[in-house]
Parts: structure tokens; sequence; C-alpha cells
């Protein structure tokens, strides 16, 4: 660094590494590619007519979301779309290896290509049209209203299978508003943290080595914070309550840099946990099935649990190969949607589920990453939100159907069969892409200095 | 804001690595475990995805198989004479699992067994098909076939051994069922299976009452009874008169032991009372041997331990702990004395034997799908309950029984027949039916080809019908005459 450069902006930022990501991307198609011939070698003998196709398709929509990235978003992060092909890619092959079972239902692979074609045109929409993130810090009132709708809708609709997570929309299809509400509430948090977040960390009173916040300030949020766990609870969709949660005490850690607010957050957390699983007679359920995994159903058969950690255990370290497992004794929609890592780790072995998890904590760390780079409060928050949120769903997803912890009922981002979680996952992934870009992107470069100029410094960079 | 970024951060990684930690136990530690649960479908999908190898009896295959559709089993077990063969080779269903050979040989049967490694591996690298081995039975198709038609529509059980080496000859249960009932998946296959039940069938069909059904041995019992008498010295001479009254007080009580019917048994000799089945001389005879010297001899003939053929039969029951009368009732096969019929046969086998008792087993050999063998049995002493001379003086009395005696029925042209009746009383104040018992073995000059038990529980018959002579000797004839091809 020359001594005369006064400033610690240089018009030398980071490489932007679009031509990384390419490379990078060539393979996320490659894979499922070869994954996709794999399966149809193993269960017809031939390699399936949709190769072409499916290969084109998938090619095509990593293609052009790469150039838009090139024009829009130049300066992103270059792992990001080249991991989330790659899970989306995988997802599509092991649905439509699912589909080849005839007791699993209707063939979805045809309509998770769809949802993941829309997705993908979200991903660009957010990634020309969102010119800067800092715009969503607008709309923090507005998405907190946005979240709540969003949470409330399900209400108004029949359950599916126990939890009441769904909207009918006719013609459409059912959606799962809880995945955009994710997105939405961490829109606010970082909105009204962001302001807030002096008056939460030092307008406390000390209590019980506690510092807590002011009602006034902390008010709202807990509010909204309380009402959706309400409704979640209301709606039996605990997996959402519990990221929704996990979210909220990781976002007002970050912003008021208390650790106070963790203790908080596992006491409060605690609490909950104990009092629905003593009310809620579908939770206790599910506890029971996570402490005896292997017990067998009332009527005598085999659980879902069960069948699950058959799966994963029949699997081994290097799985049966694609293709040729036995998911279809995981009766219903679930193999496809829930249970789809029971899939993975049947059909690709241990190797395989430690690449995939692999990938999704790969994903989740540049997150973070960007949250660090991002020279914004609002971004950062952002960014840890979105980032956090996506560790959690992957934690309690792939912990849920391992037998880590209860199974909880949400999707395996990007793979898991279901148009809302891949849209809203995309967008997801589009937000962190965006602030990324603006976190990588060169400073603009300081006015020439008319002192320089005079001395004659000699540049060494 | 760095700070606690840089923490999430960790916890994130920590979140992940607590996943790998979880995939890794499931996968790699408990693995094994759950890829064998009973309940992982896996198991017998694999189990049934080739033809199993077969069971084989005298060079012919009393197993078989069909390919099935639309289950996720490809093939299905088919047995020919199925409820004749049952009870040695168990069913193999693709719902219900394994029982006897079917079970224990299971692994071989798949070619799942470590000993089929090197074929299986051949047959990987040639692009064969695994294909499983085959159990060679030591059975005899006649005298099983005798054996089972003997029983008829009567409840009960037949074992015939080859005392020379243990090999088992004939092993029928009645009544039996059809394990090609029981083979598929399907809904046929699991009203065959409750129907099966015993809560459904009284008559439990699927139970191997050769194997898994002790009954009281009556008056066969009074055979081990004669050998710890000849053993402990107690007798010399089978001839002689030995003192014991009419009734038999038994010691400690004053509850006399009579004898059935109009039998002259006092101070008759060791041979008359086993022709004629004198209660009181045998009960006096436990009693003077004592606790110790029954329980050792009963012992030495297999009592009180199970025995596995592979197969396990259920240990016979020989009290180790009782007083002087209940000593004097168990002599008599009576009180909580209970007998497998393949120990019964075992009996009669060490004394055909000349004293010595082998190991009994079903299965000859294990061959390869490409036939070699991988293991043969060698024949192996299991105990020597008797020395050669008292040995020969109880065959002598045996014989004396179905030459002079109750098991008069038993007589075969020609050959040395020995054996002995028992009408076992069971049931509160004897109330029950009785269970017919006939033991017995032949002689030639290569020393005896085949001992047999044979138990008779026929509640609908006339008690007065029932005994050991006129229900179960036939049967043990046709056997022996099987197996001696008359």
């Amino acid at each position: 660094m020359s001594a005369s450069n006064t400033t610690t902006i240089t018009s030398i930022g980071a490489p932007n590494r679009r031509n990384t990501e390419l490379a990078l991307l060539v393979f996320a198609v490659l894979i499922p590619v070869f994954a996709y011939a794999n399966v149809g070698l193993a269960k017809n003998g031939s390699v399936p007519a949709g190769l072409l196709g499916y290969g084109v398709g998938l090619g095509l929509l990593a293609a052009v979301a790469h150039l838009l990235v090139r024009k829009f978003a130049p300066y992103a992060d270059p792992l990001m779309l080249p991991i989330a092909t790659l899970l989306n890619g995988l997802g599509l092959v092991l649905i439509w290896r699912l589909d080849q079972e005839p007791s699993l239902g209707a063939a979805m692979a045809p309509k998770q290509l769809m949802w993941s074609t829309v997705g993908v045109l979200l991903f660009i929409g957010v990634l020309v049209f969102l010119k800067d993130h800092r715009i969503l810090q607008r709309y923090t009132y507005i998405s907190m209203v946005l979240a709540l709708a969003l949470l409330v809708a399900p209400v108004f609709f029949p359950g599916v299978n126990g939890a009441k997570i769904w909207v009918t929309l006719p013609g459409i299809g059912s959606l799962q508003p809880g995945e955009f509400a994710k997105i939405v509430i961490t829109v606010f948090f970082a909105g009204y943290l962001m302001v807030k977040r002096d008056a939460l960390a030092l307008a406390s009173r000390r209590f019980m080595g506690l510092y807590l916040p002011r009602g006034r300030d902390l008010g709202p949020i807990l509010v909204i914070w309380g009402i959706s766990l309400l409704i979640l609870v209301f709606e039996t969709d605990l997996g959402t309550s519990l990221l929704f949660f996990g979210l909220f005490v990781i976002m007002l850690y970050v912003a008021t840099e208390r650790t106070s607010w963790i203790v908080f957050g596992l006491l409060l957390s605690a609490g909950g946990a104990v009092f629905v699983s003593t009310f809620e007679h579908h939770v206790k359920e599910r506890v029971d099935n996570w402490l005896h995994p292997l017990a067998l159903a009332p009527n005598g058969g085999v659980t879902e649990t069960a069948q699950a950690m058959y799966a994963f255990g029949s699997g081994g370290i290097f799985g049966s190969g694609l293709g040729q497992g036995y998911s279809r004794l995981i009766l219903g929609i679930a193999p496809k949607s829930d249970y789809i890592l029971a899939t993975v780790g049947e059909e690709l072995g241990l190797a395989g589920l430690m690449a995939v998890l692999l990938l999704y904590g790969l994903l989740t760390e540049r997150g973070i990453r960007t949250a660090l780079a991002a020279r914004d409060p609002f971004g950062k928050l952002l960014a840890i939100g979105l980032s956090g949120a996506f560790a959690l769903q992957v934690f309690v997803v792939a912990g849920g159907v391992t037998g880590l912890i209860p199974l909880t009922g949400m999707t395996m981002p990007f793979m898991a069969q279901g148009g809302s979680s891949v849209i809203a996952n995309w967008a997801l992934v589009a937000i962190l892409m965006r602030i990324s870009d603006t976190a990588r992107r060169p400073a603009p470069s300081p006015a020439p200095s008319p002192d320089a100029e005079a001395t004659q410094v000699v540049r060494t960079q | 804001m760095n700070k606690p970024l840089r923490r999430v951060a960790v916890f994130c990684g920590l979140l992940v690595l607590a996943l790998l930690l979880r995939v890794n136990y499931v996968q790699f530690v408990q693995a094994d475990q759950l890829s064998n649960d009973t309940h992982n479908r896996r198991v017998a999908i694999n189990q049934y995805a080739q033809p199993r190898g077969d069971i084989v009896v005298d060079g012919k295959a009393v197993t078989g198989h069909t390919e099935t559709n639309g289950s996720d089993f490809k093939y299905k077990r088919t047995y020919t004479d199925g409820p004749m063969w049952a009870p040695v080779t168990g069913h193999a269903s693709q719902a219900y699992g394994t029982s006897f050979l079917e079970g224990v040989e299971d692994k071989f049967l798949t070619g799942d067994d470590d000993r089929l490694f090197f074929n299986r591996t051949i047959d990987l690298l040639t692009g064969k098909q695994r294909q499983g081995g085959n159990v060679v039975t030591t059975l005899n198709a006649k005298a099983q076939t005798a054996a089972f038609k003997g029983l008829g529509d009567k409840k009960g059980a037949v074992v015939a051994l080859d005392p020379r080496t243990g090999a088992i000859l004939a092993m029928a249960s009645t009544p039996s069922y059809d394990p090609s009932g029981i083979a598929g998946y399907s809904n046929t296959d699991e009203k065959n299976w409750v129907a099966l039940d015993k809560k459904n069938d009284p008559d439990d069909p699927s139970l191997n009452r050769a194997l898994r059904q002790t009954y009281p041995p009556g008056s066969t019992f009074k055979l081990v009874t004669a050998a710890a008498a000849l053993e402990s010295g107690k007798v010399t001479d089978v001839d002689a008169s030995t003192t014991s009254p009419d009734p038999y007080t038994l010691p400690g009580t004053t509850v006399p032991l009579k004898n059935e019917g109009h039998i002259q048994c006092k101070d008759t000799s060791l041979r008359n009372a086993l022709r004629q089945s004198c209660n009181t001389v045998f009960g006096k005879l436990g009693v003077d041997v004592g606790l110790k010297g029954m329980v050792d001899e009963a012992e030495k003939f297999g009592f009180n331990k199970e025995q596995l053929i592979p197969v396990r039969a259920d240990a016979s029951n020989f009290d180790t702990k009782m007083s002087p009368d209940q000593v004097a009732q168990s002599s008599i096969g009576q009180f909580d004395t209970a007998a497998t019929p393949l120990q019964m046969a075992m009996v009669a086998s060490a004394i055909a034997n000349n004293g010595v008792l082998m190991q009994p087993y079903e299965v000859d050999k294990l061959v390869a799908p490409n036939l070699s063998t991988i293991s043969q049995t060698d024949p192996k002493e299991l105990s020597k309950p008797l020395s050669p001379e008292n040995a020969q003086k109880l065959q002598s009395m045996m014989e004396t029984v179905v030459n002079d005696g109750t098991g008069k029925n038993a007589k075969i042209p020609g050959v040395r027949v020995g054996g002995k009746t028992g009408t076992a009383q069971h049931g509160i104040n004897n109330d029950k039916a009785p269970y017919a018992w006939f033991v017995s073995y032949a002689m030639t000059d290569q020393g005896s080809p085949v001992a047999v038990a044979v138990v008779v529980e026929d509640g609908a018959a006339n008690r007065d019908d029932i005994s050991g002579g006129g229900l179960a000797a036939p049967i043990a004839q046709s056997v022996m005459e099987a197996v001696l091809n008359k």
C-alpha cells in the first residue's frame, strides 16, 4: 500500500470472478445430467429419452441466469448460483427417479421443472429490478403487514397431513406462504433493527445480569414475532416456528451485539418447546417418533421414521446407486418432499449425503461472508437473516429426517418437491447475490488529488 | 457488527458439523444394524431377489420356486408335499420370515453365506445371477412317508434316527400345514397365516411336535429307569427276582402306587416288569437308584438340554430336585417328566447302538450351486449312557416286549425288533385322553439301522382303546420296515 494513498478505498476491487462462476456452472449442470443418465441406465438399461431436453433445459436456465448476473450483478459471489443450480438439478433428478416408482403417486418432475424455471425467472427478476438492496429498507412496515398476511392466510384453508400451511389457489395449485414469509419477515426485522439497534443495545435496564430493553423499542418486534409464533402453533407448523424464532434471535444478537439476547432467546425457546410439546398431540407424537425411531406403529406396521432410518442404514457408505434403492418403501408423497434426503442417503450413500450437506453449508457460509463484507448495517442484517434462515431450515429438515432432532416437516431448500419452496429459495439467493454484488463492487475511484499530482507520487500498485 | 457475525458463522458451521456427525453415525456406525433389521423390508427383498437353494431329500428337492409379478419379491418358495415335509423344511415366507431348516440355513439358501463368497465372486465376474446353495438332508423319503401316512388324521409325531450315526431318517408331525400357502405376500397368504395361528386353530398345525412339544413319556421312560438300575448295579441279572411289593407305597407317604390292569408284578424280574410295564417295580427301582443316579442317567440320554439338530429342539425335562415319592413317579414317566419325541428316539437309539448315543442331525451336507460340497456333517458321539453289556441286556428285554409283551404290533418277521409301549396319563386327575407312545428299534447283522419314537395324542379316540401297542406301534413298525426296505 502506498504511503501517500490517503484513502482505504481503491479503484482496484475484488476480481469479479464471473469466469469462475461459469466454470463451476458447467459442473453444476453436467453432474445432474450424468445423474439423470445414471438413473435411466439403472432402471431401464437405457439412456432416458428426455436426457437431451433435460440437459439443454437446465443448461439454458443456468446460462441465462449467468449472463444476466454478468450484466446486472457482475461482482456478485461466484459460488451461490452454481451451488443453487447443482442442488436444484440434483433435486429434479431425484424427483424424476422417484416418479419411476408407480406407488409414489403422480409424476412430479415436470411440474418441479416448471417451478424451478419460475424460480430462476424470479432470481433474474430480482437481480434486474432490485438495483440496490437498500431499496427494501423503505418497505420495512409494508413487509411487516405482508408477512403477517402470508402467515395468517393458511388458517382459512383446510389443513393437509396435520399441518395448516397451505393456501389453495384455483388454477394455480397449492402455495406454502410460509416459505415467502421467511424472506419478507427478514426484510422487516433487518429494517426495524437497523433503526432501533442502538436503542435496543444501550437504552436498557440491567436485570439479573441481563440487559432488558425498553418496551417501546422491543415492543413491535416482539409482537410480530409472538403473533407469528401463535399463528404457526395454531397451524401446527413447528418447523417454521422454530425457523422464525431462530431467525429472530440471530438477528437481534447481530444487531445489538449483546450475548444476553441469546440467553434470553434460549430461555424463551425452551419454555415454548415444553409448552408446545405438552399441549400439542401432533408434536408429542413427533417427539415420541424421534425418541423411538424404530418403534412399530400402533397397527403393527413400520413407521415412516423407521423406513427413513432403514433407507439411510441400507445406503451405507457408498449407497446402492441412483435408481437402485427402495425409497418407495416410504409411502406417499413424503419421499419426494420431506424425506428426499433419505433417497440421497440410500442411493448416494454417506459420501453423497455428506457432499450434499456440505453444499448447503457452503452456500450458508457464502451468505454469511456476504454479511461480513456488506458495508451497510441493513445489508449486513438482511444477509445474515437470510443466510441464518437458510441454515436453520437445512438443519431442521436434515436433522429431522436423519433423527437428530424431532421431525418438523419443512422442505429441503432447492431439492424437495414443492413450488413455493423452490421459488422462494431462488429469490433468497438472488437477494444475497445482490447484497454481495454491492459489497464486492469496487468503490468509484477517488477524485484525483491535486497534491498527489504535484509531488509526482509513484503508485506502487 | 462483525464480531457477532463471525460467531453466527461458527454457529452455522456447528449446525452443519452436527448434521455430518449424525449422518456418519446413522450410515456408518448404525448401518449394519439398520440394514439387517428384521422390519427393514430390503432384507426380504434381497432374500427373494434370486431363487433360493433347495432342501434335498434322497437326491430330490422337496422345495422349489416360482417367479412372482407385481411385488417387491421376485421369487416365491414352493414346496412338494408341503405338509409332510413342513416339520423338516419349515417355511420361507416373503411376509412372515423363515423357520426350521429354511431359517437355520437361510444365509446358505439365499447364497449370502460367507462360505459361498468364492462362488458369489465368480458369479459376479461372469455376470451370472447369484444363486443359493442346497441343503442335503439325512431324511429318508420312504420312512417319512410311512410316518406321515401312519399318523394320518391323528394328532402326533414320529422321529426316526439311525442309531449308528444319529442321522434323522424321519420327522413327521400332524396335523401339519402346507408352507406353500404362506410363502407369498398376497391376501391369500395372509389368510392362511392367520388361520394357522394357535388362537384360530386349536390343533396348532404349525407346531413341530417332534421337536417343540414335550409330552409325559409314560412307561417308555421305564427304559431310562432300567438303564439307571443296570448302570448303578442295583440290578445285574435281568431275569432274577426283584424285591418289590405290589402295590408299592410311595416313600414318605401313604399313597399306594398301583399297576394298570391285572398283572402280576410282585417280586418279578426286570425283564418281566418291562414286558408287562409294571409301575411298582420301576417306581421302586427309581427310588433305589436315587435322585442323583436317575438325573445323571436321564441327562446322559439328553434330558434337561436343548438339542440343536441344527434346528433347535426343546429341552426334555427330568426334575433335578425331588422328594423320593416324586422320584418314584418320575421314574415311571409321570410327575414333571416330559420328553420330546426326538428325546425318546434318542433313548431307543442309544440302547440299540450298544450304549453309545450319537448326536442327532438332519443336515447331511451343504452343497454350493455348482454342486461342490461346502460342508459335511460328521457323526458325533454325544455320550455313553450305557455300557455295551448293559445295553445288550436292555436290548434283549426290549425284544421280549415285542415278541411276548405289550409291543406285539411292532413285530417284523425275520428282524430283531425291540420296543416299549407307553400310555401317558395327563390332565387334572388324568381326565384327558392319554398319549400313546411307542419307542423301538430294529436290528440287523450290521447293527441297528433305525430307532423310532411315535407319540399319538388322539383326544377323539375311545380311552380304553388307547395304548402304545395299539395306536403307536403299527406306525413305528411301518417306519422301520420302510428303512429296512421290506
